[in-house]
This record gives structure tokens, C-alpha cells and sequence, in this order.
């Protein structure tokens, strides 16, 4: 498939096989799917998925959130049947889907859900979303299968805040204690066995709450981390489905005529952050210097073979609601990177970039052409390349001027709150504006649709012009599936259709 | 008696090199950058969760203190939780490292057994043959052939072998997923390809030891007798230089056993077959200190077991060697 195609094209980029996905779904069938994640350290603990192995085998497979994605990027309900704030997002009142019971047979109450969110906030948690509940002040058992949460603060994109995987419903006893090391949920597959680093295996739940899901009898999710392995699993018929096939060999696993390969552009990106607050990147005009001196193109082509589209320094995926494509799009241009250059009072600037691999494939090779196209414009990158070991904990957001990835959020307030926001934890560029807080605390709880609307479009804008980062690609999700798998139309937001593969794939 | 003397220095001077070992390996990771809460939290870190985390593993200790919790736990044979274990909210007993590690060390020790059993009968046959046939045709196939199997990487051979005997001829499976309600039959069709990819190499470095070991025995003065008495090429090797020769085999036997159960973990990546050494290395990198610690426990544990195995059979084999100089 040409580069050109996939980014002049639509773009919220999906190329489906047409034949798959005309088929009607059929029940029945032993699926295996072969991640590119999964490690011994992995636990059922919800508050620890970190890589697409839990996110995947656990929260799409075995469990349910109050709160899901769905396939346009809309919040809606899961296991909460309906929501509506009053006040413009400072109170939420819930109610709970009725007649959904635990694998165990045990029946969902509100006790479990109050318990199931709360496990993540309480004191000395240790999960990896402690601080999205930061804003939650109580969580109220209204009896009935109701309940409220209040905020401190207004924020009607509440929703996609629960919409994480981390936070699914789990049984809890008496003391408010959830139960997660025996791996009973709600979801369309009941846990029968989890080999830490090798494999997980679930069977169908027949009381599943959906109706008509989910389709397999089985599954099976296998953690190689290996992609040549994950190629031969798939060409020699041990899986059916693949994640992440080395883009490199793309055309020859095509060319086998066994499989087809999916791919979409979802929230995820890759990104080159600096530190506003250290210079020479405290000046705006060396910042839109840097952004003009990036060959984006190039990179996208060379280094990821045309698997995404063009990054415009807006962290706002083309699918998430509210997105825009702020003007001036900064492509490749030595000339107005001088001009920007010498507008600080520069004629030349040399610069310290600190990459590795560990952060996303291909890092170093993208750096090292940033510093090829950024000599023209008499700009000097050095491109200092780190060890994997450890990088997150020594380099990133301790360096000025660094390499990173999001896997992206499904509202623009989510990603705006997490990465942009003064005194965000991960704020990487550590860019304050007062004017983007301010209507990112308004937004949050304005209730007129279009004002909200501009808002963000504003808020984007700023980010765009005013902002540390530079936002290279967006990446394509690329998975690769021999024939007999079919499917509807996947969500793009996150890899392995919304990470909700088992439940909505079928064979054909 | 002297024996027993042998063998109790020995077992003594095994019992120290573990334990330094285990004080090397403890000291190794702590060193590393990064530690289990950050690894474990990566990207989604915050000071908070991180220092709770510390917390409660004990991390913010002395190290010292944590390496003495250890080894007096592991003394007495238990060797604790894995830090997922300890770090989640609720302590998951499931997560013991002996239960962790139970599976995948038959895995590993099957498939090391597997190797082994086909490669040691053939290697010394090998190499006997080559010093039969000596500076003749058959000699010099198997020395280019051994001195090939050792210098190809393990990961090259894998690969071809999955491209030919799964992929264009599907004789055997490509990966070599074992579990453990898996009949015999299927378990040893499943590691045809890793066993052989192991095999190959260490045939190889066997028969080249062999054969350099026979070698210079054969130009001795006793084996020029025992021609001239008549006796066939075979069996004056078999009955006079293979005795004298034992001692060099067993060692590169040994040596090799090792390496099987050690250094299997490329194998184990391609096949995607579950046994320790990709664990030991997960573990290393999300820092979990008390897997560590029991897979080089058990590394060494194997190094030392092997070393004494082959030291005792040397020594039973040639008598000499029970009264050295």
C-alpha cells in the first residue's frame, strides 16, 4: 500500500478486506491470537495492566467496564445501563445494568462497583491510574442499582476517565475488598487458566451481557515477543491473528496469500518533547524553528514504511471528538526555520536530542534523519542514543529534550489533562500557558455543545503554535490474520479492535 | 575414603561459589538503573505509587539488610514471593517463585535431557570415527562438519530449520508451546526443532573434543604396543585410549550440559518455548530481584552440579587422579 495513498487519503485511515467483512457473524471455534506483549510479571491485578498483553487478554476478554469505547469514540455504557450529569459533570448519576452476574454465578451489585473504582484510589495504591481519581470526592450507593459519583471539579468527559481499562468491575467481599487474584469478571470469556509470560485461555460465558456475543467457544492469547516467531505462528497455522508484524517483511507475509493485514490509525503517537522551561527551548521561536526543521514526510516513509500519518505538533488523534488540523501545518521548510531562528536573534543553534529504541521501533533512525533535515536549516542536532535499560526512569521528562510515545486518549480532555496541563505528572514539556489552563478547567464543564467545541479548537491552536511538542507520526495499529478470522468494523482507538477482540471477531 | 574427601571439598567449595554467586547476581541488579516500581509503572509512574511500591517490597532498605531477608529465607528452602507477588494490592500465594519457576524448569531440564540424550551418543561416536579414519576423507567431513555446527548462530539455524521442517514441509510445529497436560508423544514432536537447533552446536563442540582428546593418547607409546600386538584399530581405542580419555570428555560433556539448561534462551525466544531462561530474563528487566536471584540459583546450582559430576567420573574413570602430585 503507497504512503501517499494512506495519508492523502481518509484520514481516520482503515483499510478492511472487503471480503471479510461482509460475512455474518457464526458462532463457534478455538481463536489464538499471538500478542507482542506479555512478560512473567504479569498479574491479574487491575492497577497493573500496562502493555496491550492485559489490556487485551484481561480487560477485553474477561471483564467489563462501567464505561466503554465505542467504535466512533463515543463514551457508552458497558455494565452502567445509563449516566447523566445534572450540573454540568460535577455529579454523575449512574445506573447499573440489571441481571449481569459474575463467572461465578454471583450477581453484580453496586457494592462490587463502588469497591472495584475505589481499589484504585485508596490509600497507599499502588495502580497505575491512582491519580485519574484524584478529582473524585465520594462515590454513593443510592440503592436500587444506583449510584453517584461527585467531583470536585465539573468535567463532562467524565465518562471516558472510567472508559480505562484499568477500571473494570470485579466481585468484592463484605469489607469493600475486590477479589482479582482468581480472575472473575463479567466479560464475554470466563479465565480457565494464566501462564504468566506464556499464555492465557478462556472459555465462552454463556450469560454473557451482550446479546449475540460473544462468537468463539475459546480463546487463547500467547505473549511472543519475538516478531519473526510471530510470523512463523501465523504462516504455519499455530495462531490465527498477529500483532504488530514486522513492517519490514509486510509485503512477503501478503505475498504468502494466507493472510490479510489490518491497520488503522488510532490515538497512539510518537513524539520528540522539549522542556519549555530550559533554553534554548524557553523561546517560542526556537521551538517553531525546531518544527519546521523536521522532515516528517521522510520519516514517515523511511523509517515506518507509510504505517501512519503525519503528526502536526497536536496530540489530538484525527478521531477523537473536537479534533482539528491547526493551521499553519508545519511541513518540512528549512528556509522558515531560519527565519524563526533569526527572529530569537540566531543563525545557528545545536541541540542535544536524547533518544532509544525502547520508546518506539525505529526511534533512533528517526532522530538521526531529524538531524540530517535539520542541517539544512543550520540547526545542529546531536543525537545522544540512550540505553533501553532504564530510559523512562533517567532520561524521559529528565533530559530537556527527549523521545516519547503516547498510546493517546479518547477525549481531548483526557489527553490535554494528562500531558499538557500545568502540574500534570506527565506534563513532558512542562508548558504552563495560563490561558490553555483556563479553558481547560472551563471546557471541562461547559454545557453549549459549540462553545465547548471551541474551546478545544482553541486549546488545540495553542498547543500547535505554543507548545514543546513536536508530534511526528501517528502510528498505525498493524496486525496481520490468516482468512478464517472475520470481523466488523474495528474501532480504531486502541490495537486489537478496542482491545475487545475476543468479544467481536467471529469465524468466517 | 579419599574419594569422600574429594567430593566433600568440593560440595564445600560449590556451597561458597553459590552463595558469592547470589551476592554478585543481588548486587548486579540493584546496581541497574531503574528498580521494580518504575519498571513495573514504566510510563504511567507517578512519585506517589512509586514510593508505595517501594514501600512495600522493602525497597527503600538498606541493601544489605535485603540481602540478608534473603538468603536466610533461602536457606531454609523458601524462596519467597516474586515482587508482583508482594507489589500487588492483595498478595496473590499463586505468585511463590518456587511455584513460577516449577514449570518452566521441567520445561527447560526436558528439553536440555532431550539434547543431551541424542547428542552425547553421537558426539562421542563422531569423534570416534574421526580418529579411526584419521587425515582421511571421512576425518576431515567430520571436523569441516563440527567445526561449522559450532561457529553457526543458533538463531540462523533455528530459522532455517522452521522455514524448511515447518513452514514449506510441515513435518514439525514451529513453535514449540509445551503444556503441561501434554501427552509424551506430542510434548517430544512439539521440541523436535529446539532440541535439534541445541543439538547441532553441541555435537559439534563434543566430537571436536573427543577427537582432540584422543589425538595425542593415540601416539603414545602403549597404544604403539597394543597395534603391534595386532589388535583392530576399534578396539584398541575403545579398550586402551578411550579409558585414558575419559576425562577430557566428561568434562566438555559436562560443560555443554550446562550450557544447555543455561543458555538455551534464544532457542526458548524463537520457538516460543516456556522455560527458565526467558524468565530470568523478564525478570531482569523488570527488576524482580527474588526470581533473579532462583534462576541463578539454579544456573549455578546446574554449573557446579555438572563441574562435580564430571570431576568424580574423571577421577573414577583414571585412579591416577586420586593421588595427585
Amino acid at each position: 500500500m503507497g504512503a501517499g495513498g494512506l495519508a492523502a487519503g481518509s484520514i481516520f485511515a482503515q483499510l478492511l478486506p472487503s471480503g471479510a467483512y461482509a460475512s455474518e457473524p457464526k458462532s463457534g471455534g478455538f481463536a489464538r491470537f499471538a500478542l507482542a506483549n506479555g512478560a512473567t510479571t504479569d498479574t491479574l491485578d487491575p492497577g497493573s495492566w500496562a502493555d496491550t498483553f492485559g489490556q487485551t487478554a484481561f480487560y477485553g476478554t474477561i471483564f467489563n467496564g462501567l464505561i466503554e469505547v465505542d467504535r466512533e469514540g463515543n463514551a457508552v455504557g458497558d455494565l452502567a445501563e445509563s449516566f447523566e450529569t445534572p450540573d454540568g459533570g460535577k455529579t454523575w448519576h449512574f445506573v447499573l445494568r440489571s441481571g449481569v452476574t459474575f463467572h461465578d454465578g454471583r450477581s453484580l451489585t453496586v457494592h462490587d462497583v463502588i469497591s472495584s473504582i475505589l481499589f484504585h484510589g485508596k490509600e497507599g495504591s499502588r495502580s497505575a491510574v491512582k491519580s485519574l481519581l484524584t478529582p473524585v470526592e465520594s462515590i454513593t450507593d443510592d440503592g436500587d442499582g444506583k449510584f453517584t459519583i461527585a467531583l470536585s471539579q465539573g468535567n463532562i468527559d467524565f465518562p471516558y476517565v472510567l472508559a480505562d481499562q484499568h477500571f473494570v468491575m470485579m466481585p468484592a467481599d463484605e469489607g469493600g475488598e475486590i477479589d482479582w487474584v482468581k480472575g472473575i469478571g463479567t466479560g464475554p470469556f470466563v479465565l480457565e487458566s494464566f501462564r504468566p509470560g506464556i499464555s492465557v485461555i478462556a472459555t465462552k460465558n454463556p450469560n454473557y451481557h451482550k446479546p449475540g456475543l460473544p462468537h468463539f467457544d475459546k480463546v487463547e492469547f500467547l505473549a511472543i515477543t519475538d516478531p519473526a516467531a510471530r510470523a512463523t505462528a501465523l504462516l504455519s497455522g499455530e495462531v490465527n491473528y498477529i500483532a504488530s508484524p514486522d513492517l519490514k517483511t509486510l509485503p512477503l507475509l501478503e505475498r504468502s496469500g494466507k493472510v490479510e493485514i489490518l491497520e488503522s490509525t488510532g490515538l497512539g503517537h510518537y513524539t520528540f518533547p522539549m522542556n519549555v522551561q530550559i533554553a534554548p527551548f524557553d523561546d517560542v521561536n526556537v521551538r517553531t524553528a525546531l518544527k519546521y526543521a523536521i522532515d516528517r514526510e521522510e520519516i514517515l516513509n523511511k523509517v515506518f514504511n507509510g504505517h501512519g500519518l503525519v503528526g502536526n505538533d497536536n496530540p489530538i488523534a484525527p478521531s477523537v471528538k473536537f479534533s482539528i488540523n491547526p493551521e499553519p501545518v508545519y511541513s518540512y521548510d528549512p528556509e522558515k526555520a531560519k527565519e524563526y531562528l533569526a527572529k530569537s536573534g540566531l543563525d545557528s543553534l545545536s541541540v542535544q536530542l536524547h533518544v532509544s529504541d525502547v520508546v518506539f521501533p525505529g526511534c533512533v533512525d528517526a532522530a538521526l534523519l531529524y538531524k540530517e533535515s535539520a542541517a539544512k536549516a543550520n540547526i545542529e542536532i546531536e543525537v545522544i542514543r540512550e540505553p533501553a535499560d532504564g530510559y523512562f526512569d533517567n532520561i524521559w521528562m529528565k533530559r530537556p529534550w527527549v523521545a516519547s510515545f503516547w498510546s493517546g486518549r479518547a477525549s481531548a480532555d483526557a489527553m490535554f489533562t494528562t500531558s499538557q496541563a500545568k502540574g500534570a505528572p506527565w506534563n513532558e514539556t512542562a508548558w504552563e500557558d495560563p490561558h490553555f489552563n483556563e479553558l481547560l478547567v472551563a471546557a471541562r464543564s461547559e454545557m453549549d455543545p459549540d462553545k465547548r467545541r471551541q474551546m478545544y479548537e482553541e486549546m488545540q491552536q495553542l498547543v500547535h503554535d505554543e507548545g514543546g511538542n513536536i508530534v511526528i507520526i501517528f502510528n498505525n495499529f498493524v496486525s496481520a490474520y490468516d482468512k478464517k478470522l472475520a470481523h466488523g468494523k474495528v474501532a480504531p482507538h486502541w490495537d486489537h479492535d478496542g482491545f475487545r477482540i475476543a468479544e467481536r471477531w467471529w469465524f468466517a | 575414603m579419599r574419594l569422600f574427601t574429594i567430593l566433600l571439598q568440593r560440595l564445600t567449595l560449590g556451597v561458597v561459589t553459590i552463595v558469592a554467586v547470589s551476592m554478585l547476581i543481588f548486587l548486579c541488579v540493584s546496581i541497574l538503573p531503574g528498580d521494580f516500581a518504575s519498571n513495573i509503572l514504566g510510563q504511567s509512574a507517578t512519585e506517589e505509587t512509586v514510593a508505595a511500591f517501594r514501600e512495600v517490597l522493602g525497597l527503600d532498605r538498606p541493601l544489605v539488610l535485603r540481602y540478608w531477608d534473603w538468603i536466610s529465607q533461602a536457606v531454609t528452602g523458601d524462596l519467597g514471593y516474586s515482587f508482583t507477588a508482594i507489589g500487588s494490592q492483595t498478595l496473590d500465594t499463586s505468585r511463590s517463585v518456587s511455584a513460577l519457576l516449577g514449570e518452566r524448569l521441567y520445561n527447560t531440564l526436558f528439553l536440555a535431557g532431550l539434547a543431551a540424550a541424542a547428542a552425547i551418543p553421537v558426539a562421542v561416536a563422531l569423534g570416534v570415527s574421526a580418529v579411526i579414519y584419521r587425515g582421511g576423507l571421512v576425518d576431515r567431513a567430520i571436523t569441516v562438519c563440527s567445526i561449522s555446527a559450532i561457529s553457526v548462530p543458533e538463531f540462523l539455524v533455528s530459522y532455517i530449520l522452521i522455514v524448511y521442517l515447518a513452514i514449506q514441509f510441515p513435518i514439525f510445529h514451529a513453535m514449540s508451546y509445551v503444556t503441561e497436560d501434554m501427552g509424551l508423544w506430542e510434548r517430544l514432536a512439539r521440541c523436535a526443532l529446539p532440541a535439534f537447533t541445541l543439538f547441532i552446536p553441541v555435537v559439534g563442540h563434543m566430537t571436536r573434543m573427543t577427537r582432540a582428546s584422543l589425538m595425542p593418547i593415540l601416539s603414545s607409546a602403549y597404544i604403539e604396543t597394543a597395534r603391534l600386538k595386532g589388535m583392530s584399530n576399534l578396539r584398541i581405542i575403545l579398550t586402551h585410549a578411550l579409558p585414558n580419555a575419559w576425562a577430557p570428555i566428561v568434562a566438555v560433556i559436562a560443560l555443554n550440559m550446562a550450557y544447555l539448561v543455561v543458555g538455551a534462551v534464544v532457542v526458548e525466544v524463537v520457538f516460543v518455548y516456556p522455560g527458565v531462561g526467558q524468565m530470568m530474563v523478564d525478570s531482569v528487566a523488570k527488576r524482580d530481584i527474588p526470581v533473579v536471584q532462583a534462576c541463578a540459583l539454579i544456573f549455578s546450582v546446574v554449573y557446579i552440579a555438572c563441574n562435580l559430576l564430571a570431576d568424580l567420573i574423571a577421577i573414577a574413570s583414571n585412579p591416577r587422579l586420586l593421588h595427585p602430585r
